[in-house]
């Protein structure tokens, strides 16, 4: 009986220390989530399509956890290779302005959607994982919105947001490969820059 | 009359031999999409369409219907379709599936009032996402060439025959009143059209080629739907 008992107490404290546990990537996922989805839920402006508001909100909540130069190379291809350290930066840069503008822009649209988490079976030592979650809005059937993350030094980093089933990512890959190859990675480069300073001015 | 005729059909092959010869003239076409040229005149038809009614009309419902309106609209047709949803997983061999769509169908008929409120989701029974298409892809059968069609938007040639036996079987078209058909037929178009509203800013900012965002957005998405959420990973290589 004694036995038993400390066997559930050291079962407790372990349940205990692993919902504690902010370094898992779907715990990760669900406090950004919660976070950004309180300030939006209470923001006026930003519900009224405030989009340099929710740029703001974007990119002090959110951007942290995500790895834009891993994005981008993802969106190049195999274009990335052939880019200078110089191109590859800016690359990322512009390629991070319009995926944030894009994220921020949904989230001024939302009404009442609440998100649920899906059960994810995660191995342990797994350094690269997708996990789904789900927004649920009345009157029309749910939307997957799933997110891939990598494991790296700094912690989880998100490098893809699915939606749908589709990647926001490699969605790119064909207008940017097209690209690339009528005007080299400069030409998209300019693309990137020309339609961020077009949708910046736009909204102003 | 004979003339007018025609002479519009004339035109109409004109337009028609114009955009297949630009769509040879594309150097690098993606092999999914083989008539891209005919394609991307749809698509610009469908543009222009959009422009001057669908979404007008999409808008000002949105604007007038409250909310609860617009959620007890989709609630009526999502449960009218979740019949059909219950026999294509039935065809596709998901029985439990199957058992949880007429589940779905008998609550929100009933406790649901005629399908305006989704009891069923509150209760647990999970919308399924389902129509003839997929089952024809969870039988192997293979996308085959992309099409963009007027009106109906992207379909793969796959899915265009599925839309064919969904829109044979949907209850919707079979009402018999024919003004009652075409009004829920319609009601439901600007229903759907204006759910995606939100969708279609954003698609603006981010795509530089709106054609290919949108028909690559969609062979991803019906691949996800083939395998009901779940698809094996494609390692993203570079």
């Amino acid at each position: 009986m004694k036995y038993l008992r400390s066997l559930l107490f050291t079962l407790l404290l372990l349940s205990g220390s692993a919902g504690a546990q902010q370094g898992s990537p779907d715990a990760l996922i669900q406090q950004v989530t919660d976070d950004v989805l309180t300030i939006v839920r209470q923001d006026k402006d930003i519900q009224s399509g405030d989009t340099k508001k929710a740029i703001s909100l974007v990119e002090t909540k959110v951007l942290p956890y995500f790895d834009f130069n891993r994005m981008t190379a993802l969106a190049v291809g195999r274009n990335w290779s052939k880019a200078t350290p110089e191109q590859k930066k800016r690359l990322s840069e512009e390629f991070k302005k319009l995926l944030v503008r894009t994220y921020s822009n949904a989230l001024t649209s939302y009404k009442d959607q609440t998100i649920s988490y899906r059960p994810s079976k995660l191995e342990a030592g797994e350094t690269d994982v997708v996990i789904k979650t789900e927004v649920i809005q009345p009157g029309s059937k749910p939307v997957q919105l799933n997110y891939a993350l990598e494991k790296q030094s700094a912690g989880w980093k998100v490098y893809d947001v699915i939606v749908a089933g589709v990647s926001l990512v490699t969605n790119y890959r064909g207008s940017f490969s097209q690209e690339v190859r009528n005007k080299g990675i400069d030409g998209l480069i300019q693309m990137l820059s020309e339609r961020n300073a077009q949708l910046e001015s736009a909204n102003k | 009359m004979k003339t007018n005729f025609s002479k519009r059909l004339s035109t109409l092959s004109c337009t028609l031999a114009i955009a297949l010869a630009s769509g040879c003239a594309t150097t690098d076409s993606d092999p999914a999409d083989p008539f891209e040229g005919f394609n991307r005149a749809m698509f610009a038809v469908n543009e222009g369409l959009d422009t001057v009614a669908m979404k007008p009309v999409a808008k000002g419902y949105d604007a007038v219907a409250p909310l609860p309106v617009k959620v007890a609209v989709g609630n009526f047709f999502g449960n009218i379709w979740d019949s059909w949803t219950a026999v294509n997983n039935l065809l596709q061999g998901k029985g439990g599936d199957a058992l949880s769509d007429v589940g779905r169908v008998l609550i929100n008929s009933t406790i649901g009032i005629g399908g305006a409120f989704d009891v069923a989701s509150e209760m647990g029974l999970t919308k399924h996402s389902e129509e003839f298409g997929q089952t024809l892809g969870k039988w192997g059968v293979p996308d085959g060439p992309y099409f963009y069609w007027p009106i109906i938007g992207p379909r793969t040639t796959r899915d265009t025959v599925g839309w064919m036996v969904d829109t044979y079987y949907d209850p919707v078209w079979r009402v018999d009143n024919i003004p009652l058909r075409n009004s829920l037929v319609g009601v439901r178009y600007i229903d759907l059209r204006a759910s995606v509203l939100p969708t279609d800013k954003v698609i603006e900012e981010a795509a530089f080629d709106k054609y290919s965002y949108i028909r690559d957005a969609y062979l991803q998405h019906r691949r996800n739907e083939i395998f009901d959420g779940d698809p094996p990973r494609i390692p993203l290589n570079y």
